[in-house]
């Protein structure tokens, strides 16, 4: 049995950039298993949460602490973008390239792609250059390229924001199916319906702080904040 | 990395020739078409392949004091005697003539084609403020046209002088363009094939010939230098066959150059 | 008019006749700027790509210096090539001045920038586009380069062929370093202001016509080479 990367805690983070507080002081556990939906107004440090997280954000201040070394804890991690980056390859050579950087064999790789590009959908685009799909197919394609290297935790920015319902509804099958199999889950999204049908927890920032961090059930029916309150009826939020 | 090297070495790599001899020469001397001729000669009689470097006068003179030729065939008698005293070649052999023309206009404002000498044809000139191009490169051409001038003890400067700083190709073409007067030489004016509405208008005054001087350069200041096939070069150039080639070269009908080494020394 | 009809049909005969001498004058312009031209690529490319990636304190300022020496007059090149093959140069024992290997040293430092710079942009818009991704991947600093090598492959190509272009119709340096020796060193544009100076402009012109129809051989054929190796574009 691997050791599992999680659970991670980040201990006093805060980042700033150009004397800008973005995010904290935050303190914040992600534990073993969940779905966590990230929700909050623009602004709040959504994003900026999720890429400190990953390591993609230096911290001003605080650590981010996870069970195993760094290195290691990195490479069994992902991330899927707001606007998904393509490589300028084949779809294909998308969904291979995160094996082949650790090492699998190039024949092994191709079956793994063919069995994801199946699983969402792209399988008859294979051969196609990745930056000229659809969006939804192109955001498909970066979830798969997330997945294909079974990391213990994904993070995933708004990763909905630009598509249409059937590639949503696509998106958040194959996101719970991924979940249920136990792959934790960290998302960012506006959608109060889509929060709804995946959380199991939320955390609710407001000024790049934590303002609320519940139980799906307890957030939605009794949140702890006006703002969540106001969001969650339908007002704006600033 | 080595593959990358070898294969460069591969691509750059010359062929090494049995005997070769690099020669600078003065623009004049070549674009008069005799090199064409006495090349293959020289290769046939002597085995020798001559690479022409075909600069002006004063590059000439520089590739053979830095020893980057192993001979030189110029014509500027003041500055050949210099290289020769400075040490850098070992004699100076006189070869050939031919001689300097005057080219002008047609309709000649100037009037240069009733001139009685080159220095009169000069004055002519700049009296009339006709426009003049000078090579002004410092080249053998140029140097007798400056020799010329102070001969002539006329101005030469003003709107109507127009110095180019290039070869004699390139200064013939710029005085097609202006339809201005320029001395060259016989040679190059008839090899030269954008004459327009330019024609020779004076030549035969005998300060005008263009003595042609052969210097090998000196082996013992570069030692790299070919000087056993730049002797054998000289050989041949002062020799009975390279006389016949130059006195039977023509253009046109009308004979370039006259030999005049002297077989004695 | 006249001119430029008569190079027009100077140029067609010179090749349909496959003329000698303007087939070894070519095949010694291809030699000596294809080799440029590689040599200076294997410099040029991971150079541009490096700056591209990497931050250090000086980076604005190499690649301000970059960029002014995408202008460096040739024949200022081609005189310090010279004086440093020169016999009587530091580099004048190794004999290679007046030779093609002099033609390619002058042509590797004209183009070199030219075709670091242009790597440089091409690279560094990529890396802008690739960033967040290829960091979050956890590749190493040797992927990173190799990806962005292998993806930005046709901009590259562009560039290289942009310092091809360039040293194919270069002669500023390559008369000085090259001496335009007949049979030895002479090539089309050499050749062509020899035929320009002795005012045969028809001949030069031909000669130029050819120059032309290389460059842009030279350039669709990379491009279909670069095209069906694999499919599509974007």
């Amino acid at each position: 049995m691997v050791t599992s990367i999680l659970p991670v805690v980040m201990t006093d983070a805060v980042v700033k950039r150009r004397a800008k507080d973005l995010l904290g002081p935050v303190d914040l556990t992600i534990s073993e298993t969940g779905f966590t939906i990230v929700m909050g107004p623009n602004g709040a440090g959504k994003t900026t949460l999720l890429r400190s997280l990953h390591g993609l954000e230096r911290l001003t201040q605080g650590r981010v602490q996870w069970q195993t070394p760094l290195k290691d804890a990195h490479r069994r991690q992902a991330f899927v973008f707001q606007t998904p980056i393509m490589l300028r390859r084949s779809v294909l050579e998308n969904l291979t390239y995160p094996l082949l950087l650790r090492g699998t064999k190039k024949g092994l790789a191709e079956a793994l792609a063919r069995d994801w590009a199946q699983r969402v959908g792209l399988d008859d685009v294979l051969g196609n250059p990745a930056p000229q799909l659809s969006g939804g197919e192109k955001q498909k394609l970066a979830l798969a390229r997330a997945l294909i290297t079974q990391p213990d935790i994904v993070f995933l920015d708004e990763p909905c924001a630009n598509l249409d319902g059937r590639a949503t509804r696509e998106i958040e099958t194959i996101l719970q199916q991924v979940n249920a199999a136990g792959t934790r889950i960290v998302m960012a999204t506006h959608n109060i319906g889509q929060a709804k049908r995946l959380a199991t927890d939320v955390l609710f920032l407001l000024n790049g702080q934590i303002a609320e961090q519940s139980p799906a059930h307890t957030f939605f029916n009794a949140p702890q904040t006006p703002q969540a309150a106001a969001l969650l009826r339908g007002d704006i939020v600033e | 990395m080595i593959r990358i090297l070898a294969c460069v070495l591969a691509l750059t790599g010359t062929t090494v020739n049995a005997e070769t001899l690099k020669v600078a020469v003065t623009t004049s001397f070549h674009n008069s078409g005799l090199s064409d001729i006495l090349l293959p000669a020289i290769a046939e009689d002597t085995g020798i392949e001559v690479q022409l470097l075909v600069v002006g006068t004063g590059q000439a003179l520089r590739l053979g004091e830095a020893g980057d030729v192993d001979a030189i065939l110029v014509h500027s008698r003041a500055a050949e005697e210099a290289f020769v005293a400075n040490g850098f070649g070992t004699h100076r052999r006189e070869i050939m003539y031919n001689d300097f023309v005057f080219i002008g206009p047609n309709a000649d404002p100037a009037n240069v084609s009733e001139a009685t000498s080159a220095t009169d044809a000069l004055t002519r000139i700049a009296q009339a403020k006709a426009i003049f191009v000078s090579r002004g490169d410092d080249s053998g051409t140029h140097k007798k046209e400056l020799s010329l001038w102070d001969a002539a003890d006329v101005a030469h400067s003003g709107d109507w002088y127009r110095p180019v700083g290039a070869g004699m190709g390139a200064a013939l073409n710029t005085a097609v363009g202006m339809d201005a007067y320029i001395m060259a030489d016989r040679a190059s004016w008839l090899n030269f094939g954008n004459k327009a509405d330019l024609a020779l208008l004076f030549s035969g005054d005998p300060v005008l010939f263009n003595q042609y001087a052969y210097i090998p350069v000196d082996p013992n200041l570069h030692t790299h230098v070919n000087n056993g096939a730049a002797m054998a070069l000289e050989g041949w150039l002062t020799g009975a066959h390279a006389a016949a080639l130059i006195d039977g070269y023509t253009i046109n009908g009308e004979t370039l150059f006259t030999f005049n080494a002297d077989k004695g020394s | 008019m006249g001119d430029i009809w008569e190079g027009i049909s100077a140029g067609f005969w010179l090749v349909v006749t496959l003329d000698p001498d303007l087939v070894e004058i070519t095949l010694m312009s291809l030699r000596v700027t294809v080799t440029a031209t590689i040599v200076a690529s294997c410099v040029a490319l991971p150079f541009g790509a490096w700056l591209a990636i990497r931050r250090f304190r000086y980076r604005r300022f190499v690649i301000a210096v970059l960029n002014a020496m995408m202008g460096l007059p040739p024949v200022v090149v081609g005189l310090i090539v010279y004086l440093m093959l020169s016999r009587s140069g530091p580099l004048g024992v190794l004999g290679l001045l007046f030779t093609p290997t002099a033609m390619i040293i002058a042509q590797v430092i004209i183009i070199t920038p030219l075709i670091a710079s242009i790597a440089h942009q091409a690279i560094r818009d990529l890396w802008a586009d690739y960033h967040d991704l290829l960091i979050s991947m956890s590749t190493s600093k040797r992927q990173r380069i190799m990806t962005l090598i292998w993806d930005g492959r046709r901009a590259l190509l562009t560039a290289a062929l942009a310092g091809f272009g360039r040293a194919i119709g270069e002669v500023g340096a390559i008369m000085i370093v090259g001496g335009n020796i007949d049979h030895a060193t002479r090539v089309l544009t050499t050749a062509i202001a020899l035929e320009t100076g002795k005012g045969d402009f028809s001949l030069a012109l031909g000669l130029g016509f050819v120059l032309i129809a290389l460059a842009v051989t030279v350039n669709v054929v990379i491009h279909v080479i670069g095209r069906t190796e694999r499919e599509g574009k974007w």
